[in-house]
C-alpha cells in the first residue's frame, strides 16, 4: 500500500510539471504575440537623454496614424550595441524595423545583407546638405546603406588661462607638439584617451589620418587580403605623439585608464589644460556649474578650437562618430520604416536633438537654427570640424582591427614609434587570417 | 551563448546528481542483499520511483548542459563567423592548434591559475577563521553574526565589482586618499594601469565576495566534529593548536576538500570582476573573458567554441584531480555517512 501511494505521488509530479510548462509556455507565447499592431515600428535606440523617444512620439503623431514608433533600448556602449544587433540580425529577427547604428560597425552588417536597401527617392531626400564624413560612414561599397542622423566629432577644448600662460595663439591652428610643449612648461595634464578601449582607436585613427595616412589601405578587401597602413610614416608619427605623451607623463597618472568621461573630470580639475573630446563636454560642464559642483570660473575659462594638427602645414582630420539609421532586411514593414526614418532625420528634429541632447546634426542646414548658437556657442567649430572629419576604417572586420589596435597601442607609455606600428600591423593581420586570438 | 553555458553548469552537472543517485542505489542494494526475491518488486518500485523523481531533472540537465556542450564541440571544428554565414568551413582541429600555439592563451591560463590559487588559499584561511568565530559565538549573537558575515555573498558580483572599481579608481576612488600613508600608495597610483596592482584589486574583491561561501561550507564541517572528541583531547591536555591539528581538521577533511573544489571551480571561471574592472587590459586577461571575446565580441563562433571547450576541459581536470587524487567524497560531506 505504502509503495503504491508513494508511486502514485511520484507520478503526480511530472503531471504538475507538464501543466506548469504548458501554462508558462502559453503565457510566454501570448506575451510575444500580443499587442503588436500592424503599423507599429520598433526603433532600437542607443541610450540618450530621451531625445530619440521624443522624436519617435512626434513622428508617430505627425504620421496621422499611419505608423507608431516604439523605442527599444540597446546597451550603453557601442560595442555591446553592435553585439546585440549583430546577433539579432544574424538570427533573422523581424522586429528590427529601425536601428540606431554606430558608423564603424555598418559595413559588418551591410556586407552579409542584413540591412534593407534604401529606395532611391529616400536617398535623394536624406543626403542633401549632409556633411561629407557622415555620408562616408553611411556608405558601403559605393552605396548608401544607412541614413545619417547625427554626427559627432572631437574638438580641442582648452583652458584659456593655460593657453595664455604658455603663449599659444589659439586663433590659429595648433599642433600636437605645441600642446605637449605647453603642457610640459605649465606642468599641466593633457586630456587624451589612453585607456585600452574604443577611444584609443579613435585617437590613433585621427592621428594617422591627420598625418595623411590610413589605418587600412583597402577597406573593402576580404579578411585574408586586407592591407594595413599603420606601418608607415603617418603611423610612426602617430606613435611618436602617443608615446611622448605616455612616457613623459603629459597625460597625468590616470592616462592608461582614461576614457572620455575621465578626461573631462581631469580637464575640469586643477591640472586641466588642453583636451580632445566630444561636444558633450559643454552641457556636462554647464550642468555641473548649475548643480553647484563646479565653479563658474572654470566654465568661463573654457575655450574651443578645431582638433590639433600633426604637422603644421596639413589640416587635421578630427574623429568622426554619430549615429545612422538602418532598416533591418527582415523587417516586414520596410516602407513604413523608411517613411519614419525620413521624419526622424528631418532638419527640425536634428536641430532640436542637438539643443536638448547635445548630439550635433549631420545636416548643415540644421545649424542655422537660432537655438543652437544659444545653447552651443561652439556650434560653428563643431560644424567646421565635421566637414574635415575622417571616419574610422570602414571594413566588415572593424571589431578585429579596433581591438587589435587597442591591445597594441595601450598603455601609451609602452608605445614605441620604431616598433609599435609594425608589430600592431602584423598582429592585426594574423588575427584577420585566423592565426591569432584577440 | 554556447560558449558560456558548458563551463558554467559543470559544477552542477558533476556534483549534484551524484549524491542523489548514489544514495538511492545504496539503499536498494542493501535491501536486495538481505532477501533478494522477497523484496524484488519493492526494489523495482523504488528504483522506478527514484527515476521518476530524478528523471525530469536529469532530462533537463541533459538538455541544458549536454546539448550545449556537444554543440560547442561540434562548432569548434569549423571556421564560422556569425556575420558571414555563407563562409562556414570545416577545419577539424585547426581552431585548437591556433589557440594552443598562441601566447595569449597561455598568459590567460597563467593569470587564471594564479587568481584561482591565491584566492582559494586566502579564502580557505579566512573562511576557516570566520567559521570558527561563527561556531563558537554565543547563541545570542550567532544569528546576527552569520548574517553580517554572509552579506558580501548576497551581493551581485557585478555590483560588488563596480563598488570595488570605483573605490580604487584614480578619478573617483577614495583608497589612495585613505591609505596614502602606506608605502607605495599615493594620490598618483593608478591601480588599473598595470597587471600586478589590477590583479590585486580583482583578487581582493573576489576574496571579499566569496569568503562567506567557503566559511559556510566549513561551518557545516565544523558542526560535524563530535564534541566528545575535542573534550577528550582537552582532558588529555592537548593545546588549542593540537586540538585543531589532530582532532578538528582531520575530522572535517571532507568538508574542506569539498569547499576547496567548489571554490576552485568557481574561481577558475572568473569573469565579472575582470570584465568590469579592466576588461582584460594590461595582463589581466582570463580564460572566460578570452572565450567571450572570441565568440561574443568577434562573433567567431568556431574559435570561441574551441576556447570554451578547452576551458571546460580545464574544469574537468580540476574535478578529476580533486576527486580521484585527493579523494574528495562529495556524498560524505552532505551528511550521508
Amino acid at each position: 500500500m505504502r509503495i503504491r501511494r508513494l508511486t502514485h505521488r511520484g507520478m503526480g509530479r511530472p503531471r504538475v510539471a507538464v501543466l506548469t510548462g504548458l501554462v508558462v509556455g502559453t503565457l510566454a507565447l501570448s506575451a510575444c504575440g500580443g499587442g503588436e499592431a500592424d503599423n507599429a515600428l520598433t526603433w532600437y535606440i542607443n541610450p540618450d537623454d530621451g531625445g530619440q523617444a521624443t522624436i519617435a512620439q512626434q513622428c508617430s503623431d505627425a504620421s496621422g496614424g499611419r505608423y507608431t514608433i516604439e523605442t527599444s533600448l540597446l546597451p550603453s556602449d557601442a560595442a555591446s550595441q553592435r553585439e546585440q544587433l549583430a546577433r539579432r540580425l544574424a538570427a533573422g529577427d523581424k522586429s528590427l524595423d529601425i536601428m540606431s547604428l554606430d558608423p564603424p560597425f555598418i559595413p559588418e552588417l551591410a556586407e552579409p545583407g542584413f540591412l534593407a536597401p534604401i529606395p532611391e527617392d529616400v536617398v535623394e531626400r536624406t543626403t542633401e546638405n549632409v556633411v561629407e564624413g557622415a555620408l562616408a560612414g553611411a556608405t558601403w561599397k559605393d552605396e548608401l546603406v544607412t541614413v545619417p542622423f547625427w554626427a559627432n566629432t572631437q574638438i580641442l577644448w582648452y583652458r584659456t588661462s593655460v593657453a595664455e600662460a604658455a603663449g599659444l595663439d589659439m586663433t590659429q591652428p595648433v599642433t600636437w607638439d605645441q600642446l605637449m610643449e605647453a603642457a610640459e612648461s605649465q606642468d599641466k595634464a593633457l586630456g587624451v584617451q589612453g585607456a585600452q578601449a574604443e577611444s584609443m582607436t579613435v585617437w590613433v585613427n585621427a592621428l594617422v589620418e591627420s598625418a595623411g595616412g590610413s589605418i587600412i589601405v583597402d577597406p573593402e578587401a576580404t579578411a585574408d587580403e586586407i592591407e594595413l597602413g599603420l606601418d608607415s610614416e603617418a603611423g610612426t608619427e602617430a606613435a611618436r605623439i602617443i608615446s611622448t605623451i605616455g612616457r613623459e607623463g603629459l597625460g597625468g597618472p590616470s592616462l592608461p585608464t582614461q576614457n572620455e568621461n575621465a578626461s573631462l573630470i581631469g580637464f575640469q580639475g586643477d591640472s586641466g589644460s588642453f583636451m580632445v573630446n566630444y561636444p558633450f563636454v559643454w552641457p556636462a560642464t554647464s550642468g555641473a556649474v548649475e548643480a553647484g559642483t563646479l565653479d563658474q570660473e572654470v566654465l568661463d575659462d573654457i575655450g574651443w578650437a578645431v582638433f590639433p594638427r600633426v604637422t603644421e602645414d596639413q589640416e587635421s582630420a578630427p574623429p568622426l562618430g554619430g549615429i545612422n539609421l538602418g532598416v533591418g532586411a527582415e523587417s516586414e514593414k520596410q516602407d513604413l520604416a523608411f517613411e519614419a526614418v525620413e521624419c526622424i532625420v528631418s532638419v527640425e528634429n536634428q536641430a532640436e536633438y542637438f539643443v536638448t541632447n547635445g548630439n550635433p546634426p549631420s545636416n548643415t542646414e540644421a545649424y542655422e537654427d537660432p537655438r543652437i548658437e544659444e545653447s552651443f556657442p561652439m556650434a560653428t567649430t563643431i560644424r567646421d570640424s565635421l566637414q574635415i572629419a575622417a571616419p574610422r576604417p570602414q571594413t566588415p572586420f572593424y571589431n578585429e582591427v579596433s581591438t587589435g589596435i587597442q591591445q597594441t597601442w595601450a598603455p601609451p607609455s609602452a608605445v614605441d614609434p620604431d616598433t609599435t606600428p609594425g608589430s600592431s600591423s602584423t598582429f592585426i593581420t594574423q588575427v584577420l587570417r585566423g592565426e591569432r586570438l584577440l | 551563448m554556447t560558449s558560456a553555458i558548458p563551463a558554467r553548469t559543470t559544477t552542477a552537472a558533476s556534483a549534484e546528481p551524484g549524491p542523489h543517485l548514489d544514495t538511492g542505489e545504496d539503499k536498494g542494494n542493501g535491501r536486495t542483499g538481505k532477501a533478494p526475491k522477497q523484496y524484488s518488486e519493492r526494489v523495482r518500485a523504488e528504483r522506478r520511483l527514484g527515476w521518476i523523481l530524478a528523471g525530469p531533472a536529469f532530462v533537463i540537465m541533459l538538455l541544458v548542459t549536454l546539448y550545449p556542450i556537444l554543440q560547442a564541440i561540434y562548432e569548434s571544428l569549423f571556421r564560422f563567423r556569425l556575420t558571414a554565414p555563407g563562409e562556414r568551413e570545416f577545419i577539424g582541429l585547426g581552431n585548437y592548434a591556433v589557440i594552443l600555439t598562441d601566447p595569449v592563451w597561455w598568459s590567460g591560463l597563467w593569470t587564471t591559475v594564479l587568481i584561482t590559487v591565491v584566492t582559494v588559499l586566502v579564502e580557505l584561511v579566512l573562511g576557516f577563521a570566520l567559521a570558527l568565530v561563527m561556531h563558537k559565538a554565543l547563541k545570542s549573537v550567532r544569528g546576527l553574526l552569520r548574517t553580517a558575515i554572509l552579506v558580501p555573498y548576497g551581493i551581485i558580483t557585478v555590483v560588488s565589482a563596480f563598488a570595488w572599481f570605483y573605490a580604487f579608481d584614480i578619478n573617483s576612488g577614495y583608497i589612495n586618499n585613505w591609505f596614502g600613508w602606506l608605502p607605495g600608495i599615493d594620490q598618483d597610483l593608478n591601480w588599473f594601469a598595470q597587471g600586478p596592482t589590477a590583479l590585486f584589486v580583482i583578487m581582493a574583491s573576489e576574496i571579499w565576495k566569496t569568503t562567506p561561501f567557503i566559511s559556510l561550507l566549513l561551518l557545516a564541517g565544523l558542526a560535524q566534529v563530535p564534541d566528545e572528541l575535542t573534550e577528550a583531547a582537552k582532558v588529555d591536555g592537548a593545546t588549542w593548536w593540537e586540538q585543531m591539528r589532530k582532532v578538528i581538521i582531520p575530522n572535517m577533511k571532507a568538508a574542506i576538500m569539498v569547499a576547496v573544489l567548489f571554490r576552485a571551480l568557481d574561481a577558475f571561471r572568473i569573469f565579472d570582476n575582470v570584465f568590469i574592472m579592466t576588461n582584460g587590459a594590461y595582463g589581466t586577461e582570463v580564460l572566460s573573458l578570452l572565450a567571450y571575446r572570441q565568440s561574443i565580441s568577434r562573433l567567431e563562433i568556431g574559435l570561441g567554441s574551441a576556447v570554451s571547450v578547452l576551458l571546460f576541459i580545464c574544469v574537468l581536470l580540476i574535478c578529476f584531480v580533486a576527486i580521484k587524487l585527493f579523494k574528495v567524497d562529495l556524498a560524505g560531506s552532505q551528511g550521508g555517512k
